[in-house]
């Protein structure tokens, strides 16, 4: 079997850009450069690992991300050229041509490919939502799922359920370790992931053939390990106190702090505020609007995007905690008042030194 | 004796009885300051004062409301941690926030009672107790006891959150994110437990200054002084 190296020669890419890139992507991954050489020698000697990536129920923006990337030597040099055999929204090949392509990759390589998955599986009449090469999604990723090494969850619709999974979930739409559940799963979530995050996690996988280190929900710790709230350039405006109040505001022209008109950035698990987005240009609170929290589970079905405290739909309808907490209290001590009343009253019919009801009738 | 009204021993002097030992009044006073400073920062942090002008390097606002509520916090698990070494080593009321014997039968009587009295119905008789009685002792196991448990572990997994992954925090608290859904959900459930906490505190309030006006037992100088007296 060829190796990444090999592969990269045949392709004609030169001995310089190679190292190029594996110091690039020692740095991106934070190693730095003493593993420059390490990422080389694996290169060199291991038999490429091939990546398939696959389509269920989603909206291609994971795949729009992800061709974006900032770095289109890690992108095209890993996944382009060298690994990524099977992804039907981006290869040339199609029909009976590209499911060929997927039969002999899971035949060949059988428990050494990488399975990424990018939307997820709905359930409902028989995984009749989401027909893929003219079966049910389910199937088809279970079977490929099968003899793959590791599995990846592209965004939020994989990882969490995301917007298809919000209620009531007409296709019973789940996240993808509810149907594979004997795999280790590495979950990228966000509406979309961001496109360096994305190649940085394939490369890690590719290049030290093991998952990165993964936090509690499965995702790596590298790139969700803080929130966007932690990195904020903002950060500074929202200890001092000082925030936006309405969108047009003299604290939204100043740049304040989005936190009262609802960013959940303080909930929320991402890069988004170091990585940013298209090549480090920006990212939504640079542009002025709250994060969404669009890599966190559930973020679809918390109410509005410009709530600070959110709604539960536990007690059936649109309520937050005040208003509930508030109601609760209220009843409380009104109860409370009536109960005192009828104390009172109770009282004054009563003799206080003998204990004795002042109309003199028999307790 | 872990609860019981004082009627089932008529032997025993019914002047006055130490009930809440010095740690448990410190407790108690030390709590309800946290408490009153929790509840006031927390609101302020759901819904942060008006944005305050110049610099942000010239103000700490938030800050330090986020600084207090914090602190008050720790002083609040600290607090609890030692009022629960106070129920293994101290008296037999101490254990009645922690333990509710709902496997007696004589307990529930007396719970039956209880609605009974505070319903204003005849056939209610009237029972003393040294302690807490049932109804008390159930609204204060639930309310008080579970709901500041409830917040000092739903309060360290967020502050965790912010102490970061690897912390000590986060090793004993940061699995309880996940279990809620995520971050957002455990600060709505914080939120919503602190009005539980605040409706505690009106009935409580109600009902300590309710027993000291129409009964014959002191109430509030018993978490003052420690000695429950009955006026007879």
């Amino acid at each position: 079997m060829e190796t990444f190296y090999e592969v990269l020669r045949r392709q004609g890419i030169t001995r310089r850009s190679f190292v190029k890139f594996c110091s690039l992507t020692a740095t991106s991954l934070g190693l730095g450069s003493y593993f420059t050489p390490q990422i080389a020698r694996a290169l060199e000697t291991k038999p490429r690992t091939p990546v398939l990536w696959m389509h269920g129920l989603e909206c291609t923006c994971c795949s729009e991300s992800f061709i974006r990337s900032a770095h289109p030597l890690a992108k095209d040099v890993v996944l382009s050229m060298l690994s990524l055999d099977y992804d039907d929204t981006l290869m040339a090949s199609a029909g009976h041509q590209a499911q060929a392509i997927l039969d002999e990759i899971t035949t060949k390589y059988k428990g050494n490919y990488i399975l990424a998955v990018e939307g997820n599986p709905p359930l409902n009449e028989d995984g009749m939502y989401c027909i893929t090469g003219g079966k049910p999604f389910v199937e088809e990723l279970k079977r490929v799922a099968k003899d793959a090494k590791a599995i990846i969850a592209w965004g939020s619709c994989a990882s969490w359920g995301c917007v298809q999974a919000a209620k009531p979930n007409p296709t019973r739409a789940v996240p993808i370790n509810k149907v594979i559940t004997d795999k280790p799963i590495i979950k990228v979530p966000g509406c979309p992931p961001i496109a360096e995050v994305m190649t940085a996690v394939v490369t890690y996988m590719l290049t030290f053939d093991r998952l990165p280190e993964l936090d509690r929900q499965g995702r790596p710790k590298m790139f969700y390990g803080q929130r966007i709230h932690d990195k904020c350039y903002r950060r500074p405006h929202f200890d001092a106190g000082q925030f936006v109040e309405s969108w047009d505001d003299e604290g939204a022209r100043k740049g304040y702090c989005l936190y009262k008109v609802g960013c959940k950035g303080p909930t929320t698990y991402n890069a988004c505020s170091t990585v940013r987005w298209n090549d480090g240009v920006s990212f939504p609170i640079q542009s002025g609007h709250g994060c969404i929290g669009c890599s966190e589970d559930g973020f679809w079905d918390k109410g509005s995007f410009y709530d600070r405290v959110t709604g539960i739909k536990q007690f059936g309808i649109e309520a937050n905690a005040d208003k509930i907490g508030g109601t609760v209290a209220g009843v409380t001590a009104a109860a409370v008042a009536v109960h005192a009343g009828v104390t009172a009253l109770k009282r004054a019919k009563v003799d206080h030194g003998t204990g004795i009801p002042k109309d003199g009738s028999a307790k | 004796m872990l609860q019981n009204s004082l009627a089932a021993d008529p032997n025993r002097d019914l002047k006055s009885i130490y009930v809440y030992a010095a740690p448990v009044r410190i407790w108690h006073w030390v709590m309800t300051a946290a408490m009153i400073v929790l509840v006031t920062t927390g609101l302020l942090i759901a819904y942060p004062p008006p944005a305050v002008g110049g610099e942000a390097s010239e103000h700490f606002l938030f800050g330090y409301i986020r600084f207090a509520h914090f602190t008050a916090g720790y002083v609040l698990a600290i607090s609890w941690l030692v009022r629960v070494y106070w129920a293994i080593v101290g008296n037999d009321y101490t254990r009645q926030l922690f333990l509710v014997p709902v496997w007696s039968r004589a307990w529930w009587s007396e719970f039956g009672n209880d609605l009974k009295t505070y319903a204003f119905l005849p056939s209610a008789k009237p029972l003393r107790y040294a302690g807490h009685n049932p109804m008390a002792q159930l609204a204060m196991f639930f309310m008080a006891t579970l709901g500041s448990f409830f917040m000092i572990i739903t309060g360290f997994a967020m502050y965790s959150e912010g102490a970061g992954r690897g912390s000590w925090q986060d090793k004993l608290f940061g699995w309880v994110i996940p279990l809620f859904g995520q971050s957002q959900d455990v600060h709505t459930w914080h939120h919503l437990c602190m009005w539980l906490i605040v409706m505690f505190t009106i009935v409580h309030l109600y009902m300590v200054v309710r027993q000291e006006i129409t009964t014959k037992e002191s109430i509030l100088s018993t978490m003052i002084g420690g000695y429950r007296s009955f006026k007879d």
